[in-house]
């Protein structure tokens, strides 16, 4: 009787055990070296006073809120064209991590938008944006939890990523024409397009490679789940049949 | 804690959301791991039990 | 292909196809929105084309889950992916069927519901052409969401959330369309993005959607 029913999850989980502690670790390292720098040893800013030291967090969690769907869509592709379970898993195991980072930038921004711009929100093109990609990332993961025969799921999801993604970078376009259209020149971009000085940018950039690597340490541990869960799942199939 | 003035509610409340956000996601995932395990352990025990 | 055609339409005019389930739906939203935001005909004339898109969108919703569903249940579907027709193909009769029964007579109602909340004079004609452009659009990324749900149960809410982010660039540049022709600006450029959405959809999608329904046949 075989472990496990393919040889790459294997390979993986054998991979990732490795891995694990390592990454979390330096993980953990980067990620509060970048927010204590932040946080205690940089100065205000002139205009926006302390709050600039939201950005530690908001834009990190922005720029993750967007890769993580990109590594999705990859992840999907591969699962589409190679097969490799390991990936669809990964697409999965990855999708809670972007919400989360979503909701995140979706909230520093509000508190941040609040004393900035007098309002918690604004239908500006780059906030809009943030809160389809909430709405998609919802969809796709409300798919997986709906389908029973994990193959489907990872099928179905694979195809909901890549349609999702097309239209998800033609909802920046029509928001942007949405917004520009009725309102112009409302400039609320506060992140990096400003020219941010070196005493925030060296700190921020600690900051984002934490995020990046917690991340990785979250993704590994979670497809490692989502693995054992697939195992468990035909299991349980098995054993219902005979 | 440094001076954060008049905007320490703010930045605090920020870091407050996040950290939970954060937590609750690691928490949810260890707790699900630990889920999947025990399961997955139980399954194969009984496979092995009944099979061969 | 008319075949087909001519069956889906058929089965959606008997009773409890939803033919005339999305009209009425239409009209109650439309009716409702003054319940809401209060009589005001200036506010009302200036939200009605948003108004006006946004409840088409939801009605269109309505019909879809049943697009695939009756055809999986029975085994018909099946058959369908088999028969010499490509899958990709039926599913482009089966928008096509939703629109000549749900999107098509939302167009030609709309002008009308456009009284009840006082559309500018100018943007009727602008309200009808976005329609007709829009709502294919809609039928053929709805067909796209339920080829993903046909095996779910009781997928219908599942398959509003999967559909109505995908609607949101449609809608931007449907109801745009009309805003700036209420106004009389031009509003060539959201009627040619628009234009341009639905024929791209139309020709891609049910390749997305085939894949789809193959994966749920399985």
């Amino acid at each position: 009787m075989s472990l496990w029913e393919y040889a790459n999850p294997r390979k993986f989980m054998q991979t990732s055990a490795g891995l694990l502690p390592w990454v979390t670790g330096i993980a953990a390292i980067v990620m509060v070296v970048g927010l204590v720098w932040g946080f205690f040893f940089t100065p205000d800013d002139y205009r926006q006073g302390s709050t600039v030291k939201i950005i530690y967090l908001h834009v990190p969690a922005a720029m993750m809120a967007i890769n993580i769907w990109a590594m999705m869509l990859v992840a999907s592709l591969i699962w589409l064209i190679r097969r490799h379970h390991v990936s669809a898993l990964a697409a999965k195991a990855a999708a809670p991590i972007g919400v989360t980072m979503t909701l995140i930038a979706l909230f520093t921004g509000a508190i941040w938008g609040q004393p900035m711009w007098g309002t918690y929100w604004a239908w500006d093109p780059r906030l809009t944006s943030f809160l389809i990609l909430f709405l998609f990332y919802l969809g796709y993961l409300a798919l997986w939890e709906a389908i029973d025969d994990p193959d489907t799921a990872a099928d179905l999801t694979a195809v909901l990523c890549l349609v999702g993604s097309v239209f998800a970078v033609l909802s920046r376009y029509a928001v942007n024409f949405w917004n520009q259209g009725l309102h112009q020149g409302a400039s609320l971009s506060m992140d990096a397009d400003e020219n941010v000085a070196d005493v925030f940018w060296l700190p921020l950039v600690v900051c984002i490679a934490g995020f990046v690597l917690f991340f990785v340490a979250l993704l590994l541990m979670r497809t490692r789940t989502e693995i054992r869960a697939r195992r468990l799942k035909a299991l349980i199939a098995r054993e219902r049949m005979g | 804690m440094p001076e954060l003035g008049k905007y320490a509610a703010e930045v605090l409340s920020a870091y407050g959301v996040s950290a939970l956000l954060i937590a609750a996601l690691v928490g949810w995932s260890f707790l699900r791991a630990a889920r999947v395990r025990r399961d997955l352990a139980e399954a194969e025990a009984r496979s092995r039990a009944h099979g061969r | 292909m008319t075949a087909l055609l001519l069956r889906d339409l058929r089965l959606a005019f008997r009773a409890g196809g939803g033919f005339g389930l999305a009209l009425a739906f239409f009209l109650i939203v439309v009716t409702l929105v003054p319940f809401g935001v209060g009589a005001d005909t200036a506010v009302l004339g200036r939200i009605a084309a948003g108004v006006l898109w946004v409840a088409a969108l939801l009605a269109c919703l309505l019909t879809l889950d049943r697009l695939f569903q009756t055809d999986y249940e029975d085994g018909s579907l099946d058959l369908l992916a088999t028969a010499p027709m490509p899958l990709e193909g039926v599913v482009a009769i089966k928008a096509l069927a939703h629109w000549l029964t749900t999107g098509l007579p939302l167009t030609l109602a709309a002008p009308m519901l456009g009284v009840l909340l006082n559309l500018p004079g100018p943007a009727y004609g602008w309200l009808a052409l976005s329609l007709a452009l829009g709502t294919p659009a809609l039928s053929v990324i709805g067909a796209f969401g339920a080829a993903l749900t046909v095996g779910v149960r009781r997928g219908g809410l599942l398959l509003s959330l999967l559909v109505l982010p995908l609607y949101v660039p449609v809608l931007i540049f449907g109801a745009e369309a009309v805003r700036r022709g209420a106004e009389a600006l031009d509003p060539t450029t959201p009627i040619l993005l628009l234009a341009g959405i639905t024929l791209a959809s139309a020709a891609l999608l049910p390749f997305a959607s085939a894949a789809a329904i193959r994966v749920n046949l399985r």
